[in-house]
């Protein structure tokens, strides 16, 4: 998702001046070329996020759409109150980009780890919180994001993930994209989550149970209307994100739910609330979440068992 | 406009000033608000930008060429807000509707209500930053505009108004000039029993800005430091303005309390008193 993004980035830039790239001191191997090709409109700010955030606030103010770069934690939580003052309050076209969603600097320990952004990010008003759940959806994620006005925080996941839609996309913000069809159950899935729920879908259907797949790549403003259209097609909603159980994709389908009066079970799978026990690989740590594809189906057939 | 006026030009810049000083306390009175004590300290600074310094067209308030001025110390800004209102952003009668709710003039400023704020402020540490990006933007672009962010002094403890230093001088901003409004006071003490800032100039020095230090009621050093910012070069300015909290009226003067406490009726009639008499 890093090298698509960059990439993506990059070739939007050469057409459009505009377009800024500040990173907090990260990038190496991946921003090389973006700073070698358009040094006008990158800039390194060092390891001084909240002052990269201020700074590309001062740029939006004077015209510029500026993405942000830094590992989740540090472009989030560290700065945070400079997003919420100097981007939302002014709802500016600056885009936080944090990298290593969910559990994907596993080795590097839970200062790395990013399961609370989302709950944070939104929190905010004005902002847009996207997840995209493959490179293709990174690219057009990324064009979708030059085209509108406001904040955005784009959460992507690290490097390697595999593509799982068939070609390239042309997506809404806001709009959840099916991907697969069935009467028995949805799930619905976030950024890094997709895949498995991809495999999950797989693994019931061997089982004869036919579950529909959403990527939501859009946290907020969530598709409300696919919620609905999933709560009255299906008896139970799985949603599958890797993040807290608190305040991510799991918390704004059960706020839309309640808010619709919508009457259907919804099993949440989503990281517990708390920081890692011990150090480990990103597979070791969501096995230890209970994210792994054997786990949620196991918790699906046990939701099935029970009579609603 | 650009240089030291004349005597007379000066002269009166000190009586806007005088007025201005009726103006704020009025509105705090009014509106039954407090930092009337850090709005006073920086009337005379924002009354020489405003009506020497900055090139402004209220009329024309998104000409990509103007200049910049952010008031990040936003607790003071029923002095920003009286002075734009002089300047022509807003009727001056719109500043009576601050005791209403669902008015233009929030206790911070926000640049989506008010006409003439560049930007929104109140948490402390943010304006230097916002700065930074708009003296960058003007650089890039080569634009003629100019960035001028003013910051209290207890807002000099932020570890983010240290990072907006580092990049303002490592990025070679010219264009950016801090004022840093020293009245010796920050919200529940002293500077130096709180957090002491000295040697306050050399740390500015050591981080690569040019450096003056003035008295910030004084207008004709105002204007001498605004004028010395303009010179070609590529360090950003810091203008230390030693000043002090409550300026103009006795009552508030290097008093720790005006910095919360709403004028009463007998502050009122003291302080209009006082402001017309001197």
């Amino acid at each position: 998702m890093r090298t698509t993004f960059v990439k993506t980035l990059l070739a939007i830039a050469k057409r459009d001046p505009r377009i800024m790239l500040l990173t907090g001191d990260l990038g190496f191997t991946v921003f090389e070329e973006f700073r070698d090709t358009l040094g006008r409109q990158y800039l390194n700010a060092g390891v001084a996020e909240q002052n990269m955030v201020g700074v590309a606030a001062g740029l939006a103010l004077s015209g510029r759409r500026v993405f942000v770069y830094s590992i989740v934690p540090f472009v989030t939580f560290r700065c945070f109150e400079h997003i919420r003052n100097d981007v939302c309050y002014h709802n500016l076209p600056v885009c936080i980009v944090g990298v290593g969603g969910g559990y994907s600097y596993g080795h590097m320990g839970s200062t790395h780890h990013a399961l609370e952004d989302i709950a944070v990010m939104r929190s905010l008003p004005n902002m847009k919180v996207l997840c995209p759940g493959d490179p293709l959806e990174t690219e057009a994620l990324v064009h979708a994001i030059v085209e509108q006005d406001g904040p955005c925080y784009l959460r992507l996941g690290k490097a390697g993930e595999p593509t799982l839609h068939m070609e390239p996309l042309s997506l809404t913000i806001g709009r959840a994209i099916e991907m697969r069809s069935g009467q028995d159950l949805t799930l619905i899935a976030s950024g890094t989550m997709l895949e498995r729920a991809l495999e999950i879908a797989d693994r019931l259907q061997g089982g004869f149970v036919r579950a529909s797949v959403l990527s939501m790549h859009t946290v907020k403003p969530l598709d409300v209307e696919a919620v609905r259209k999933a709560a009255a097609a299906t008896p139970l909603l799985v949603t599958l994100e890797e993040h807290s159980r608190i305040g991510g994709l799991g918390s704004a389908v059960a706020e839309a739910l309640s808010l619709e009066g919508l009457a259907v079970r919804h099993l949440l799978c989503a990281a517990p609330d708390g920081f890692a026990t011990y150090a480990g690989s990103q597979e070791y740590l969501r096995a230890c979440a209970g994210l792994t594809v054997p786990s949620i189906c196991k918790r699906i057939e046990e939701v099935c068992r029970v009579p609603a | 406009m650009a240089g030291i006026p004349a005597a007379q030009a000066v002269e009166g810049l000190r009586a806007l000033s005088r007025q201005m000083r009726e103006d704020v306390f009025t509105i705090a009175y009014r509106a039954k608000s407090g930092h009337l004590g850090s709005a006073f300290s920086v009337i005379d600074l924002l009354v020489c930008l405003y009506f020497h310094h900055l090139r402004l067209k209220p009329e024309k308030p998104d000409d990509p060429d103007r200049d910049r001025f952010i008031l990040s110390k936003g607790h003071g800004c029923s002095a920003l807000y009286a002075v734009l209102a002089e300047r022509g952003f807003f009727p001056k009668d719109d500043l009576a509707t601050c005791t209403k709710d669902g008015n233009r003039f929030p206790g911070h400023p926000s640049s989506t209500l008010t006409p003439g704020v560049e930007a929104s402020t109140g948490s402390l540490g943010h304006g230097l930053g916002v700065g930074v990006g708009m003296a960058l933007a003007a650089k890039l672009d080569e634009r003629p505009s100019r960035t001028v962010v003013m910051v209290s002094d207890g807002e000099c403890d932020e570890g983010s108004t240290w990072e907006a230093m580092l990049a303002a001088s490592h990025w070679k901003l010219g264009g950016l000039t801090c004022i840093i409004d020293y009245n010796k006071i920050q919200s529940f003490g002293r500077v130096s029993e709180i957090m002491e800032l000295e040697p306050f100039a050399d740390k500015w020095r050591a981080f690569g800005w040019h450096v003056q230090e003035i008295d910030g009621h004084d207008h004709e050093q105002i204007l001498a430091s605004l004028a010395a910012t303009s010179l070609a070069g590529s360090r950003p300015h810091a203008i230390i303005a030693h000043t002090v909290k409550g300026k103009g009226v006795s009552f508030m003067e290097d008093a720790v309390g005006w910095h919360y406490w709403t004028p009463q009726e007998e502050h009122y009639k003291q302080a209009m008193a006082e402001l017309r008499s001197c």
